[in-house]
């Protein structure tokens, strides 16, 4: 290693140069060093300013991003915020070269450069990690091949044969740079989801990097490898001259490693500021601004004793941790908390479909035991999960099968025998009382809109008689009107004494229809808050780990 | 406009033909047959299709209860093969009488479907992967359990001792018209009304349908992916109780031969009628669409060892008119 005169120059494009000049051409690597490195002293000198101008891009039905300007310069930790649906991620799939019918242009250093593929923006030195940093990384080969992959596709020329020996030097290398310990021989599959992270950092080096996306790379962290990552980001920017984008819902970490933040609402920039001088109270109130206010048919019903209590809850792979929380017959008590959070895990542990470590469920005040959502059901409680599709109905099956999935047994009879008029009625019935627009119970949910199917899933818990209905996201894909009867026939749910759980991140719907609302932020309940005395501000500021 | 209006049109002709073209291909083939060679349409002839597929259907049935539940038995062959060689000894080695016999094939054969739910729903092994290797270790338990010798009445085992067990004159009925048939035509009439019209068979589906949706919907889904590979084993030791009437001795690996039949039967079975999942009574019409072709197919002289080419062809037309139209 020619440590004295890597470290005189900075920039990632020396890291990376180096090392196709010494991995892969070993015979020429001193020549080629100094060459290389005279040219990347001029350009790690260079400072290079990314501009997004005027940027604009529409989908069907949707104006998902108008007249954005973003910019991000080398060396410099730019923050990225907005609350949900805001276009975060729209804005970096675009310089990412993921879309080419936006409008608007990009520019590198002042000339206009164009991003309309994603081998055009690796051109131009931009690289995104995303969230699931799995669906990038090959699980059966090892860190090294999996920091070279890039290389060994795009870079191999005409050379066929793999030199495993420089393979693992040249990644060893670009981990050394980075200051991160792991063993190149590892497969990517043995590794935490940090340690993920850092090859798929490691790779953008190799790429030679001059600007760095992390979409919301903290949020499945512990904090200890928090901690680890701001280094290594702070490292980048300081000691490489890489301009780093930080996407986050985290405002105090925003506030830690970013010297500016872009706060994005409704596909609009709100403002670009320094961070120095703000307060997490002012970034909220920019995030929320003030939107249409929808109406919500909220029913005042008498609220009754606890319904069900849990204490302690902890999930067995950190999930959600020491949850406690109350419902009361007749009560809708919201989970707020950003995408992240742990509102689903919490709402799939109450339900025994996660693995419990510890913890107490109470149904009624006697405890109950929920290992699996079979037990669940038989204790007397209802989950609407997120994942509709996937997790709440059988697309391919007819109404009147889906409505009676989770009380089959009261229309089955002798030897398990089912009685199928019944069952059709019963669905009629429930069509009826949702308002479910189909021509029969015959039809095939597939043919469903997301409104009706969603009422779908709410229906097949009606006739189970549960106690406590989980709601997770409800809304999410649904129309307007629809949404409105949901809101509507989870009051009356809570009319007829039933606790209700609804988690969501969409703050208005909690202020809307609840009567009590739990915070949750980094997979555990932060805050209580009864819905009548606090704000959408007051919520947030929670929800992005305010205290 | 005649280009719009020709698209629904084809679009039944392609619905119609999926739905009923097995059904059409059983009845274009008895036709050609029965043309061409007169003697096939006869009461005796088809009455021995029926007796020749009797066994594929029992067993096939069998693999119909593990996909209903989307998962797969490839053990089946050597578990026929095992309950043949326990029915057999029962008699033959152990002088038992005809329902200790019988119970002692199914109860062995029983094991092999817990292990194989063991197997897939504890261990998480995909289907495939966990009955294939029960596929080998049921036929390494059959063939250590014989010695590596078959087994018929009066034969000595193999360390010398002399054998006097007969085989029960019922259980030798069991294997020949009329009672071979009718024992299939009942095992697909009591498995046709479980999965459609008992809560368990729609549990069945829903759990191969979405495994998620119906574990949050509160179904054991564990109990009933368990009860599928348990049923495919009593079901396939049903087969191999029959076969072993049927040739009335214990053979190595008798039963290896009725896995791919079976299978095939089955994956004919799943669009018969517009049905588009596993059912029985397709899984009947796939058996007598293998046996018709076979049948006839010999009475045309074609060498029995060809015909192989011909099944493995009519599976492979199956599975693509099940895959291809999922896409």
């Amino acid at each position: 290693m020619p440590g004295p005169l890597f470290l005189s120059a900075h920039g990632s494009r020396v890291v990376c140069d180096l090392f196709f000049a010494q991995g892969w051409a070993p015979s020429r690597s001193l020549t080629v060093n100094r060459f290389v490195l005279r040219r990347c002293i001029i350009a790690a000198q260079a400072h290079h300013i990314l501009e997004m101008k005027n940027i604009a891009i529409e989908f069907p039905g949707v104006k998902a991003l108008q007249g954005v300007d973003f910019t991000v310069h080398t060396g410099k930790i730019q923050a990225l915020i907005g609350a949900n649906g805001a276009g975060k991620s729209t804005l970096m799939k675009i310089l990412a070269g993921a879309y080419s019918h936006y409008t608007g242009s990009i520019r590198m250093d002042g000339q206009e450069v164009d991003i309309h593929t994603p081998r055009a923006s690796k051109a131009q030195g931009i690289e995104i990690v995303f969230q699931e940093v799995d669906s990038a990384l090959v699980p059966s080969l090892s860190v090294a091949e999996n920091i070279m992959l890039d290389v060994m596709v795009n870079k191999m020329g005409g050379r066929q044969w793999i030199n495993w020996a420089e393979l693992h030097r040249s990644a060893q290398a670009v981990l050394e740079r980075m200051g991160v310990q792991l063993e190149t021989r590892l497969l990517a599959q043995e590794l935490s989801l940090a340690q993920k992270q850092m090859i798929l950092i490691a790779r953008a080096l190799c790429e030679e990097a001059q600007f760095l996306v992390l979409d919301e790379p903290t949020a499945p962290l512990s904090i200890a490898e928090t901690r680890e990552l701001f280094r290594l980001i702070k490292e980048l920017a300081a000691n490489h001259g890489v301009g780093v984008v930080f996407i986050s819902h985290r405002l105090p970490e925003i506030f830690e490693i970013c010297e500016e933040l872009t706060i994005l609402r409704d596909g609009q920039v709100v403002t670009c500021q320094p961070t120095a001088g703000l307060t997490s109270l002012q970034v909220v109130e920019w995030m929320l601004g003030h939107r249409f206010s929808e109406t919500y048919p909220k029913s005042q019903v008498p609220i009754g004793g606890p319904l069900l209590e849990i204490r302690d809850l902890t999930a067995r792979e950190g999930q959600v941790r020491q949850v406690s929380l109350r419902v009361n017959a007749g009560e809708i008590v919201g989970l707020a908390g950003l995408v992240g959070a742990g509102k689903t895990e919490l709402c799939k542990a109450i339900f025994g479909a996660l693995p419990v470590k510890h913890g107490e469920i109470r149904l009624r005040g006697a405890p109950i035991q929920v290992r699996t959502p079979h037990q669940a059901v038989r204790s007397g409680l209802a989950l609407v999960p997120e994942e509709r599709r996937k997790e709440g109905i059988l697309v391919e099956e007819p109404l009147f099968v889906n409505l009676s999935l989770s009380n089959l047994a009261i229309f089955a009879g002798f030897l398990g025998f089912l009685r199928k008029a019944a069952e059709k009625l019963a669905a009629r019935r429930i069509v009826a009382e949702l308002a479910i627009k189909t021509p029969s119970e015959q039809q095939k949910v597939a043919y469903l809109s997301g409104g009706n199917q969603q009422k779908v899933v709410v229906g097949k818990w009606l006739n189970t008689d549960a106690d406590v209905y989980i709601f997770d996201e409800p809304t999410k894909g649904v129309d307007i009107g629809a949404k409105h009867e949901i809101f509507v026939l989870i009051g009356k749910l809570a009319a007829a004494g039933k606790g209700i759980l609804y988690a969501s991140c969409e703050l208005a719907e909690i202020m809307g229809i609840t009567d009590r609302t739990y915070v949750m932020y980094d997979r555990t309940i932060v805050k209580e808050l009864v819905t009548a005395d606090t704000t959408e501000s007051e919520i947030l500021f929670y929800s992005t780990g305010g205290k | 406009m005649a280009a719009k209006a020709q698209t629904p049109i084809r679009l039944q002709v392609v619905n119609f033909i999926t739905q009923w073209g097995t059904v059409l291909t059983i009845l274009v083939l008895v036709i050609f047959f029965a043309v061409w060679m007169p003697p096939f349409i006869s009461p005796s002839n088809l009455l021995t299709i029926l007796r020749s597929i009797s066994i594929v259907t029992v067993i096939a049935i069998g693999i119909t209860l593990s996909l209903t539940v989307n998962g797969f038995d490839l053990s089946v062959g050597s578990v026929a093969t095992l309950a043949d060689a326990l029915v057999i000894s029962a008699f033959v080695w152990y002088e038992f009488g005809l329902l200790p016999a019988i119970l002692i094939a199914l109860g062995g054969c029983l094991v092999v479907g817990l292990l194989n739910s063991f197997l897939i729903v504890k261990l998480r092994i995909p289907d495939l992967l966990a009955t294939l290797s029960m596929l080998f270790i049921v036929e390494g338990v059959a063939t250590t359990y014989t010695g590596g010798g078959s087994i018929s009445e009066g034969m000595p085992r193999l360390d010398g001792t002399e054998t006097f067990g007969k085989l029960d004159p019922v259980f030798k009925a069991i294997g020949s018209a009329p009672w071979i048939i009718v024992i299939m035509l009942v095992v697909v009439l009591l498995v046709h009304l479980f999965l459609n019209q008992t809560k368990h068979g729609r549990y069945l589906y829903v759990v191969g349908g979405n495994l998620e949706a119906a574990r949050l919907s509160g179904i054991p889904v564990e109990r009933y992916r368990t009860l599928a590979y348990v049923l495919s084993a009593l079901l396939a030791a049903l087969g191999g109780v029959i076969l072993a009437s049927r040739i009335g001795s214990s053979q190595i690996n008798a039963g290896a031969g009725y896995l791919m039949p079976a299978v095939a039967a089955a994956y004919i079975g799943f669009s018969v009628g517009g049905a588009g999942r596993p059912n029985a009574l397709g899984t009947l019409l796939g058996a007598v669409l293998m046996g018709v072709l076979e049948n006839g197919l010999v009475m045309m002289s074609v060498p029995y060892y060809s015909l192989n080419i011909v099944k493995g062809g009519v599976l492979a037309i199956a599975l693509a008119s099940t895959y291809f139209r999922k896409k």
